[in-house]
């Protein structure tokens, strides 16, 4: 069984592949967007050395890691779901002995796959050329990333796994989806790093999933967040990976029980 | 074994009520108001393995609805229900393993892959082994005729290929009952036929139970030896399906074309005694008998005493039939009952008369 769901994987990557024109413009899009959040730190920087605990090279390479980690967890489950349940086709998935949303998960992994292979790859090697980046040398923190990297794949996907069914329960969750979006990007420290925030928003914010998509293995990736606290963040994101499962096999029940299929 | 057993099936579903206006809509914004609507009525029956049974009825009548309860894809309200030995809801992953869907008004294909990719993908998916997998899909792509269409991607299918390939990858698995849900809609006759003798030779080989929905009552006539008939969530007829026919059709026309005009009244009185209706038109005449009357008793009455040319004997078919009940709403109408069992000729038969001098039939 294990093959079929990595055959998921297999297949999302390439059908992606054959799409992969839509994504090439993409790079463009992402390196403006550091490029502009580049110059607006340096002008907030001015001639201060540091603002709370980052210095311009931090922060420079923050903003370049971060967005370019976006760039691999971000994916469409939400619309995708949302789709398959406003269309009806949930049908066509229900018959097959599988679990949808697992399913679903490892589509999110083929895409997430398909991201940073052709696009975080060679958009992070364009943005070092281009800003003034400081990648770590230690192959440790690398390695330790990049798991974080994963868990941040599979939070932001619980996320949308739970948007997308909320289809189940409106009528139309299109508001809903964006607003996600929005929150996502903000309140996971692409946009703004949380260590900006006023007091009580960052103390809320610790409370909440979303800094573990973004901001805390960014600040570890960056040298902000010590290695030595590097196993914590990772316990902690596991931690929120663990705990949305909870909400998501709720709503799932629920829905399945109210599930009604459109569309003859 | 019973392949299917259910028992008091009842769907209702929660349809949200849209206020009208302006101020409707506020109101809605607060507190939602909703209609409960019952798609399937307590219905109950069994299927035994191995039968092909057709699921009929109007539009919206609910069908649909209890094709998906019975695939688990949709959860019952009330009521009792196990197929295959299994609570289709409740064991839902176990329970799909042994059955094969159709629905045709969606694919079950992967829409961007090669049609041998997709079935790639179904064979892991049903835990099949690559030798039995080899064995059945040799078997189906030569039966439906599939070859040179196995390295296409599924959007580039026309429907009857299309179709056919949704045939296969529901079978892959060698499910023990197939659930198709008009699974001729938009085909041509050639792929219907083609379709048809498929699964009656399935049915006969692998002893498949089959409970097909269809509109196409051909389907039905080729396929069936069982028919249930929905009607807004109740069921109005469950039996055979020429038992439904004898039921429900009152009679028989026969047309006469006559060598020479023959008048009303010498029709008539050939036929006295007999319980029958003439009528005349441009090419001759037509005699309407109920059931209770010999076909062969009429037209005895009738050969002797006129010039016949052609005679052809029209069976009121099964669409006429149908539709009579959709329109009335209920196979248990008094005027069933009072028709008496006969041996009717099928559908449409045409008998030449014999005719020494003339040119035979013109048709």
């Amino acid at each position: 069984m294990m093959s079929a769901y990595l055959d998921f994987i297999r297949i999302r990557f390439l059908t992606m592949l054959a799409y992969r024109v839509n994504y090439y413009s993409g790079i463009i899009i992402y390196a403006i967007n550091i490029g502009a959040y580049y110059f607006l730190w340096k002008a907030i920087f001015g001639s201060a050395e540091t603002l709370q605990g980052f210095t311009l090279a931090q922060m420079t390479t923050y903003i370049a890691v971060s967005w370019m980690a976006r760039a691999f967890y971000f994916n469409n489950l939400d619309r995708e779901i949302a789709n398959d349940i406003r269309d009806g086709s949930i049908a066509m998935q229900l018959i097959r002995p599988y679990s949808y949303l697992f399913v679903k998960m490892m589509q999110g992994l083929g895409e997430g796959l398909f991201r940073l292979i052709l696009f975080m790859g060679p958009g992070l090697v364009i943005v070092c050329l281009l800003f003034p980046v400081k990648l770590p040398k230690d192959p440790a923190v690398w390695i330790i990333y990049f798991i974080m990297l994963m868990f941040s794949l599979f939070i932001n996907s619980q996320l949308n796994i739970l948007t997308g069914l909320a289809a189940f329960f409106v009528e139309n969750n299109e508001g809903m989806m964006r607003m996600k979006r929005v929150l996502v990007d903000l309140f996971s420290g692409v946009l703004i790093p949380i260590a900006f925030f006023p007091g009580w928003l960052k103390s809320t914010m610790e409370w909440l999933p979303f800094q573990a998509i973004t901001y805390l293995p960014s600040a570890v990736f960056t040298g902000r967040t010590p290695m030595s606290e590097a196993w914590g963040v990772l316990g902690l994101q596991a931690l929120w990976f663990f705990i949305l499962l909870v909400p998501i096999m709720f709503t799932w029940r629920a829905a399945r029980k109210r599930l009604f299929v459109q569309g003859g | 074994m019973l392949a299917i057993d259910v028992k008091d099936l009842r769907k209702q579903f929660k349809v949200q009520k849209n206020r009208e206006g302006l101020s409707g809509a506020l109101k809605d914004l607060f507190k939602r108001e909703y209609n409960e609507v019952t798609a399937v009525k307590d219905i109950s029956f069994q299927i035994p393995q191995g039968e092909i049974c057709g699921y009929i009825g109007e539009n919206g009548a609910g069908k649909s609805t209890t094709i998906k309860m019975l695939t688990g894809i949709l959860v019952p309200t009330s009521g009792q229900l196990k197929v295959n030995g299994y609570v289709p809801y409740k064991d839902r992953e176990k329970f799909v393993g042994g059955i094969g869907v159709v629905f045709g008004q969606r694919s079950q294909l992967w829409w961007d892959i090669g049609v041998i990719e997709s079935f790639q993908l179904l064979r892991k998916v049903y835990r099949v082994s690559e030798q039995d997998f080899r064995k059945r899909l040799d078997n189906l792509v030569e039966r439906l005729d599939l070859g040179e269409l196995l390295n296409r991607p599924v959007r580039k299918l026309s429907l009857g290929q299309r179709m056919r390939c949704e045939l296969v990858a529901s079978l892959l698995h060698n499910p023990s009952i197939l659930f198709l849900d008009e699974p001729t809609i938009g085909l041509d006759i050639v792929v219907k036929t083609e379709i048809r003798e498929f699964l009656k030779d399935l049915n006969r080989e692998e002893g498949t139970t089959i409970l097909l929905t269809t509109h196409d009552l051909q389907d039905i006539e080729a396929l069936c030896s069982r028919v249930i008939m929905l009607d807004d969530g109740r069921i109005i007829y469950d039996g055979g399906l020429e038992e439904l026919k004898n039921r429900w059709s009152k009679g028989r026309e026969i047309q006469f074309q006559f060598g020479t005009a023959t008048p009303l009244t010498k029709l008539q009185l050939l036929t006295a005694g007999l319980d029958v209706t003439w009528t005349m038109n441009e090419q001759g005449a037509s005699m309407w008998l109920p059931h209770t009357i010999n076909v062969s008793d009429a037209l005895g009455m009738v050969v002797g005493g006129a010039d016949i040319r052609d005679i052809k004997i029209l069976e009121t078919n099964t669409d006429d039939i149908v539709r009579e009940i959709y329109r009335s709403g209920s196979a248990s109408a008094s005027a069933a009952a009072t028709l008496l069992e006969a041996e009717s000729p099928k559908q449409e038969t045409e008998v030449e008369a014999e005719e020494p001098e003339k040119e035979t039939s013109l048709r």
